[in-house]
């Protein structure tokens, strides 16, 4: 699709758009419909579409693979890591009550939040990962 | 009224793509199929739900099916006229309508023991729905219910559902990531 223009600039006008609009739906799962999962699906869409619009190599130099291998478990230790840290402040395995941040909802709140954001960092980029992977290499490339 | 349009409409989705020779349309239709079905959800107020099937079912994966279809072909294999009329293939083809409809009629009879929709009566309504709208916000401090169940009531779950994600995405890296050329 390199060479059709319109959706080429389409795609980079509205993947800033669709990505603040990712991180809005990560952020507020307490409020309305929507949290980690929801969110970072939008957020890998996002990335998708740039792919799908400029090409891998374009997309490749824009998110590297080893960046994104490292993201991939990167959201996986957050939530772990939350978890221990809970067990470290003296509470149960996930009992963000526990957590040393004001008072109880406050905690419990702010270590949601936490989850939720290690939940959007892994779901994103095993999307963009699967993509990539399952996506055909352009024959031009070789 | 619109209720029963809609699920027509999903009737007639699945049976499209069913019959689609070309696999791309048939993905098309699944999309469409996905965001019929966020909106039913959205009808019975599940909104979180209706969410999450518009922006996995209609959304990713159909590009995920796009792009796996970039690797295979795009049109169905089709047998040729003696390979239709073996006994062996119309054989098959009996026992698989025969299962699906055993299977179905099973469902059908599961559902008989459920309350009715939307019934105050319901155990459901009863016992686990008061609870969690009287205490979710006194225990975790937040308002949404789906996101406190999803993330503190059973913050067990969604850390083994974020594994699984992670394990498809370490799966899908060993089995199809080329190594570069030595």
């Amino acid at each position: 699709m390199k060479e059709h223009i319109i959706v080429r600039i389409v795609a980079k006008f509205f993947t800033p758009f669709i990505q603040l609009f990712a991180f809005y739906v990560i952020a507020h799962g307490d409020l309305g419909p929507g949290g980690g999962f929801q969110g970072g699906v939008i957020l890998g869409a996002s990335i998708i579409l740039y792919v799908i619009a400029f090409g891998m190599d374009e997309g490749r130099k824009r998110i590297s693979q080893k960046v994104s291998d490292i993201l991939v478990s990167t959201g996986a230790l957050v939530y772990a890591g939350i978890g221990i840290l809970c067990i470290l402040a003296g509470g149960a395995y996930l009992e963000y009550a526990e957590l040393p941040l004001g008072s109880h909802h406050l905690a419990s709140h702010l270590g949601m939040y936490g989850i939720e954001i290690g939940v959007g960092i892994t779901v994103a980029f095993v999307m963009i990962t699967i993509f990539f992977e399952t996506a055909k290499k352009e024959r031009t490339d070789s | 009224m619109i209720d029963i349009l809609l699920l027509l409409i999903i009737v007639a989705c699945a049976i499209f793509a069913l019959f689609m020779k070309d696999l791309l349309s048939a993905t098309i239709i699944l999309g469409v199929y996905s965001f019929i079905m966020a909106t039913i959800f959205t009808r019975l107020n599940a909104v979180d739900v209706a969410f999450t099937e518009a922006s996995v079912g209609a959304g990713i994966t159909s590009v995920l099916m796009i792009a796996a279809l970039s690797r295979t072909k795009r049109y169905e294999y089709h047998y040729t006229k003696g390979q239709r009329k073996k006994p062996s293939a119309l054989f098959s083809k009996i026992m698989s309508l025969v299962l699906v409809i055993v299977t179905g009629a099973v469902l059908v009879y599961g559902t008989l023991d459920m309350p009715e929709f939307g019934d105050p009566e319901a155990p459901t309504n009863q016992h686990v729905s008061p609870r969690y709208i009287e205490e979710t916000h006194h225990d975790t401090g937040i308002n949404n219910m789906v996101t406190a169940v999803l993330a503190s009531y059973r913050g067990y779950d969604t850390l083994g559902e974020t594994t699984v994600i992670f394990t498809a995405g370490t799966a899908v890296i060993l089995l199809l990531r080329r190594k570069k050329k030595v």
